[in-house]
Order: C-alpha cells, then structure tokens, then sequence
C-alpha cells in the first residue's frame, strides 16, 4: 500500500473498505487517509504514541493511554477498521465488541472485576477513592447477578446492554 | 449502550470547513442519564471514546496551524499557458525589481542608521525620532518588495504612556506590516541567523523585549521588563501578539494572559490577509523564515487589512483572563477569524493534567450522585 506516498488506488481504497466491512464509503476512507497522513508526521507508515498525543483533544480523554496501547504501530488499513466501530454505519454489535476490546486489555477473552476497576480508575482519577470505587462495582455487578469474581464474556456485554 | 453519533458528520466531511467550533467543543457532549446506577451504566464508556475517536479523526487544534493549499486553476489547456506566463512574470520580472527596491532600501537604511546611531549619541531624543522614522522607512521598503497592498482602516496609533497593542498573530511579517505605520516596540522570540543579526542591532533601537520560549524563568523575566517598558514616558508603545505563535489567519489560539495584566489600557489591531494573492500564513514547521520571504517575493502581492479597534480597559470585577478573551472575540470578529479554545503553545508541549483532571471529576460527581438516587 502507498504509505510513503500520499495517493490512495482504488484498489487500496477497495482492500481498506473490505477490511472495516464496509463501514466507510470510499469518500470517507479518502478523507482518513488525509488525517492519517496529517498525523504521521515523519512519514513512518503508521502514526506513534507521541504524534497521537500532540492532539491536545486526544491527550485531555481519560481512556487515551488504553486507546493508545490498541493504536500502537496500526498502519492505515488497521487504523480505519479501529475507526470503523465510530461510523454511523456500524452495528450495535461492533460497537459493543469495541468496547468490549477497549476493557479486556490483555485480549483473553474475558473481561475481570480487576479490568473494570482499572477502566473506572482511569475515569474518574483521584475524585473517588480506590475502596468506593470497589464498593459500586461490587455493588452493581451483583445486582446484575454476577459476582466480584466472575468473569465477563462478549456475550454477557450483550446480555447487559440490552 | 448508548449509540454514538457524534462522528457521523465529521467523517465524511473531513474537508470541508465546519461553520462552529462549538460542535466540537468535548464537554457538552457528555450526556447526563438519571436514575439507578447499573451494570450497564458503568460499562458504557461510548461517550468518552467517541470523544477520543472525534479528536482522532479532527480536532480543532491541528486546525489552526494547517496552510490549506489554493485549488489548483491551472488545469486546463487554456488557463496553463497562461499561468506559465504568470510564472515567468513573477519569477523574470518581479522578483529581480523587488529585489533591487529592497537592496536600495537597505543601502539608503544603512546609510542613514549608522552615521545617525554612531554621531547622535549625545542628543537622544532627536536620534531616537531620527531612527524611528529611518525603521519606518525600511519597512516601507519591506512592504514594498512583495509589492504589499495594505489598508489601514482606524484611527492611528499615538503615542501615549500605559497603553499597550494586541494584534493577531499570521507571520513575522504582521510586524513590518503594522511597523511601517508606527514605530512600535514588540516583544518577540529571538531567532537564529540573520534575523537574529537584525533583531540585537536595528530593532534594539526602538526599544524591543527578547524572551526564550523554552526557558522557565523567563515568564517573570519578561512580565517584569513589560511593566517597565510601558510604564516610560518616551518609550515606543508596545506591541504584543498574545497568541504566543504563528495561526493560519481563519482561526485564533487563546491569548496569554501576560498582555493584559499591566494594569493599561489595551488596543486591539486585527489583520486580516487576502489569501487569492498569496497565503501569507508562516508555518515556522515547514518552512524558515528565508523561505518564506521568497515565497512572498514571488507571488503577485501581499494583499492585507489592519484594523485599529476601540481601546479597552480591564473591566470591573473581570480577571485578565476573562479581559483576553474579551479582547480575542473583538478581534475574531473585526477580522472574520473563528476561535478556538486551545493554547498556542500546545504545538511545543502537551495539555496540563487538569483539563483531563476537570473531566474525571465531572465524571466522578455524576456516578456518585447517582448512586444517592435508590
């Protein structure tokens, strides 16, 4: 794929669109590729830590540091199906896949009462003291029927939101 | 879990220019659910990541400092010949005419300046009026070399004690431009090369103030010689571009507060720059200022307008922040700028934690106050 030039075929365009499921028209990855190229400054292919955080709007978000460890060494095609949970067009399911990968930060599978603290901490910083914080979540989990040692599924997500 | 819209319009309008910046602006969109806090609320986190994916795909920081490049007229087979004739034009006979008007200036400058500086040392006031209007003179003769068609809208600038100039800020060339009108002081960051040999020698004269971006100390430093300068009877009023770096003239950065807590009265000037004969945005990450010079001197004109605005005064029961951004808006406005809450020296370093600390609190109150509710 062109990384180093900034023309997009329409065959990168195509290979991209497949790859998010056509969560993106074609007019849409172009104007990505733009952003994309605007952010990777030295032309690396892919963008880095630091010139995602050189977005103050990025940099202020409380989950930016667990968003960063999913973004880390993406290329454009990865980028775009990272976004693709955002457009309008993805389903409810993606969505809460997306979530659902944002959580289970070491990618077993399974989402413990520990990933969902950590998620919270970030949250809401030093305004709510680690024990509190433990106290809710023991709280609503079991009013949900699960208790502070289950483990979630994909399937519980979905089970929860609905 | 709650869906997220947010990013419906900018993804697929990523190159057009958004009317209001108030869409994007983060903490409206946090919307606030009532009742019992559940499972589900907890685990919902859409909200704060489509704020993150909104940033990453456009945020209205980087915004500011992007040069949009003109759409290219010359694509077809009538209009390319004749914007090769532009190019011949431009680099065969403008250029080469320029460039002898600006060697004359600096010769009939230096001629003058330097008998003027040397001689007069005993008689100041008269040597300092002398040089005044000999660095008048020169930036005229800057103007003049890219062919500058500057309109001057307000009453001129006098010379009173206790009051200080604000303008925005596109270029360095913002200075020479106000500077042909009226001798000023300015504030500025000092620069390496031959524009630091101008800097320590000609712009000494009229009385400048250097300050160091990267060193901390230096904001006292700098707020102490301010409140000096302007408190002199016979100094040159001072002039000061709060937004701290170069913007690309169709938005404003906050303004730094420093201009506005001297306790004078502040004059706002607002440039606006005419972008169909040239962009004279100084975007100092691409190019260096050389660069850029050149790249005036080959275009058709610097086309521009200066509008000298109503002075005002620091309110009753207003802090200078909220005085800077009074003086910001009137700019925006003067100037058809749009503004942005961001500031300028994010370009050099990262936000502070409390924008992020500001949102877990939010965050923070919301969950707990929830929690009462059973």
């Amino acid at each position: 794929m062109g990384n180093t030039s900034s023309m997009l075929t329409q065959y990168d365009i195509e290979e991209v669109q497949e790859h998010c499921n056509c969560t993106f028209s074609q007019q849409e990855i172009v104007s990505l590729y733009q952003r994309f190229c605007q952010l990777d400054r030295n032309g690396g292919g892919f963008i880095s830590a630091e010139e995602f955080l050189s977005v103050p709007e990025f940099a202020v978000n409380p989950v930016s540091q667990r968003l960063l460890r999913m973004l880390d060494g993406l290329n454009f095609k990865e980028f775009v199906a990272f976004l693709s949970a955002f457009s309008p067009r993805a389903t409810t399911q993606q969505k809460i896949e997306f979530i659902f990968k944002v959580y289970d930060s070491d990618g077993n599978g399974r989402v413990a009462m520990n990933d969902m603290l950590e998620v919270l901490r970030d949250l809401t910083g030093q305004f709510i003291s680690q024990q509190q914080r433990e106290q809710v979540l023991t709280q609503v989990l079991e009013e949900a029927g699960y208790t502070k040692d289950s483990f979630l599924v994909l399937s519980d997500f979905m089970k929860v939101s609905c | 879990m709650s869906g997220s819209e947010k990013l419906t319009s900018s993804s697929s309008e990523l190159d057009l220019d958004r009317p209001n910046i108030e869409d994007y602006f983060p903490s409206s969109s946090i919307q606030e659910p009532r009742g019992k806090l559940r499972l589900r609320d907890l685990l919902d986190i859409s909200p704060t990541l489509t704020e993150a994916a909104g940033a990453i795909v456009d945020d209205s920081f980087t915004r500011c400092f992007k040069s949009n490049p003109p759409e290219p007229w010359n694509w077809n087979v009538y209009l390319f010949p004749l914007w090769c004739c532009g190019v011949v034009v431009r680099y065969l006979i403008l250029f080469p005419s320029r460039v002898i008007v600006l060697t004359l200036g600096w010769i009939v400058f230096l001629s003058s300046f330097i008998p003027v500086h040397v001689l007069l040392k005993g008689h100041d006031k008269l040597r300092k009026k002398l040089e005044r209007y000999l660095v008048e003179l020169m930036c005229s003769f800057f103007v003049a070399s890219w062919t500058g068609v500057v309109k001057y809208h307000g009453p001129r600038p006098s010379r009173r004690p206790k009051q200080v100039f604000v303008a925005n800020h596109t270029s360095m060339i913002d200075f020479i431009i106000l500077e042909q009108m009226t001798a000023f002081a300015v504030i500025m960051q000092k620069h390496p090369g031959w524009v630091g040999l101008l800097q320590s020698t000609i712009l000494e004269s009229v009385g400048c103030i250097w300050f160091h971006r990267s060193e901390a100390k230096d904001r006292e430093i700098v707020a102490r010689k301010l409140r000096e300068h302007v408190r002199g009877i016979d100094n040159n009023p001072l002039l000061i571009f709060p937004e701290g770096t170069c913007v690309n003239n169709h938005y404003t950065v906050m303004f730094k507060k420093g201009a506005f807590e001297l306790g004078c009265t502040v004059c706002p000037i607002a440039i606006k720059y005419n972008k169909i004969f040239v962009d004279a945005f100084w975007n100092s990450r691409k190019q260096s200022f050389t660069t850029h010079l050149l790249q005036l001197m080959t275009s058709w004109a610097v086309v521009c307008d200066v509008w000298y605005l109503e002075p005002q005064t620091l309110k009753v029961g207003e802090t200078p922040i909220e005085f800077a951004e009074r003086v910001r808006d009137i700019i925006s406005v003067r100037a058809g700028l749009k503004k942005v809450p961001w500031d300028g020296y994010l370009k050099y370093s990262r936000p502070s934690p409390k924008h992020r600390e500001q949102k877990q609190q939010s965050f923070a109150e919301s969950m707990l106050q929830r929690l009462q509710e059973r």
